[in-house]
């Protein structure tokens, strides 16, 4: 595997082993929008420990089937895909009830964005964005289709892998995370600065789903399983004032 | 008996510049209501980078108490009112200029451990604020403060923050606006990296 040369920041909010620095020189547009002074530790107070994640749920059911959400009463061209998982804390229980919002380009690699101007054909039928709630198990599921690589600008013929932009709360702002869920074996992961802004491996493939038969429908759709992990305060020390994690989760 | 394996956390990538018809598909930048206690405020400012150029795709989130002190969120069970017109989260995306707005309520004081004792130290009304956009591939986490506030002196957090830093984190009340409907205005500009650097925490 290509292993891409750059420099490196020092700043890192959160654990060095999993979460990016702000500035990974590769992928350019970090460097001028990389902070360069170090983060100021903050103990985790009810102001971090709350969060709107119990409290939001705009959706309806429908905004979790992106091939037919457009408005249009059409269905979006592509290969049709369910992805599903769990959302869990670090100590793997479930967090039920908790909002997901994501987007994605479609089939042809575009955005239904006017800043994305690329010769790939845009679909009527498809806007690219869904949210949904997990289930009393953590369990998420949507019906999509599959997103196609697009070229951007960050160097000569660059694309980036086939991704779903995923956004989470969980229980706390101590869990907020965005993030891309990738498909396996992508030809473009050696080559993408993104991806590799996490630094190690291990972490990388937690952002990469798995194909599952298991999940796939006879005659209908293919099934990705990609469980997600939210960081809490529920596995680190904290200020012993705080009482244990609710039994509830939250 | 053992500790529980940990599992490994889902690491961050960035919003990119394609989030808004999936994130800001809602508006969500009016936190307040007219039924909403408390002082109305309205925030604005820019989000900057480390050349001073404006920030034209920064996504901004905001968390923040009621005006009694109280977060609307399970954990905070202190004896104080939940207003039901105010639920304290805000998402607001900046413009061709870098500009972001929030219109909102002046959130109450709240304290630091969170046993709501008598004698808890208390912090400063401050507002919990995160920063996407597209170039980071992590999102930063810093707070509003409000510069005519006299709690601040005594803000436990403000107190960790080097000295020479802390005025990144006060908002500048300001003669009110047109666009503000008579509502108090603070200036709160987000400076990413360079001159200003806005202090970002670690949590």
């Amino acid at each position: 595997m290509t292993t891409l040369t750059t420099t490196i920041g020092q700043i890192v909010r959160g654990d060095r082993d999993v979460f990016p620095p702000y500035l990974y020189a590769a992928y350019q547009s970090t460097r001028l929008r990389a902070p360069t002074l170090p983060l100021v530790e903050l103990p985790l107070s009810l102001s971090e420990l709350t969060g709107p994640g119990p409290v939001i749920s705009r959706m309806t059911p429908e905004d979790a089937d992106m091939t037919r959400n457009s408005g249009t009463g059409g269905e979006a061209i592509g290969q049709r895909i369910i992805v599903t998982g769990r959302v869990l804390d670090e100590l793997g229980r479930p967090i039920p009830n908790t909002l997901l919002e994501i987007w994605q380009a479609n089939a042809s690699g575009r955005y239904v964005h006017r800043n994305d101007q690329w010769p790939g054909p845009l679909d009527q039928n498809f806007l690219g964005i869904g949210r949904c709630l997990t289930d009393a198990n953590g369990v998420y599921r949507f019906l999509t289709i599959r997103p196609g690589l697009y070229p951007w600008k960050n160097h000569r013929n660059a694309w980036r892998p086939a991704h779903i932009h995923f956004s989470l709360f969980g229980r706390s702002l101590v869990s907020r995370l965005v993030t891309q869920m990738y498909f396996p074996d992508d030809p473009m992961f050696a080559l993408d600065p993104i991806f590799h802004g996490v630094p190690t491996d291990g972490a990388r493939q937690r952002m990469v789903a798995t194909y599952d038969h298991d999940v796939t429908e006879e005659a209908w759709a293919l099934g990705y399983r990609w469980d997600i992990v939210l960081h809490g305060p529920e596995a680190t020390p904290f200020d012993e004032r705080w009482p244990a994690p609710l039994e509830d989760g939250l | 008996m053992s500790a529980p394996a940990r599992l490994g956390v889902t690491p961050t990538q960035t919003v990119g510049p394609f989030f808004a018809p999936g994130l800001l598909r809602d508006v969500w930048n009016v936190l307040a209501t007219d039924q909403t206690v408390g002082e109305r405020i309205r925030i604005e400012g820019r989000v900057l980078d480390g050349e001073g150029n404006a920030v034209p795709d920064a996504l901004l989130e905001i968390w923040q108490a009621n005006a009694a002190g109280r977060f609307n969120h399970p954990r905070d069970t202190r004896d104080l009112p939940l207003d039901p017109t105010f639920g304290g989260f805000g998402r607001s995306g900046s413009d061709t200029d870098g500009v972001y707005w929030f219109e909102t309520i002046k959130p109450g004081p709240v304290p630091f451990g969170g046993s709501g004792d008598d004698g808890e130290v208390m912090q400063a009304p401050h507002i919990s604020v995160v920063v996407h956009a597209r170039g980071m591939l992590n999102h930063a986490q810093t707070r509003l403060y409000f510069a005519d506030e006299a709690a601040n002196d005594t803000d436990p957090v403000l107190a960790l923050v080097p000295a020479d830093r802390r005025a990144t984190l006060l908002a500048q009340r300001v003669e009110a606006g047109e666009r503000a409907g008579g509502s108090v205005v603070y200036r709160f500009d987000i400076v990413l990296q360079g001159r200003g650097e806005t202090v970002f925490f670690n949590i």
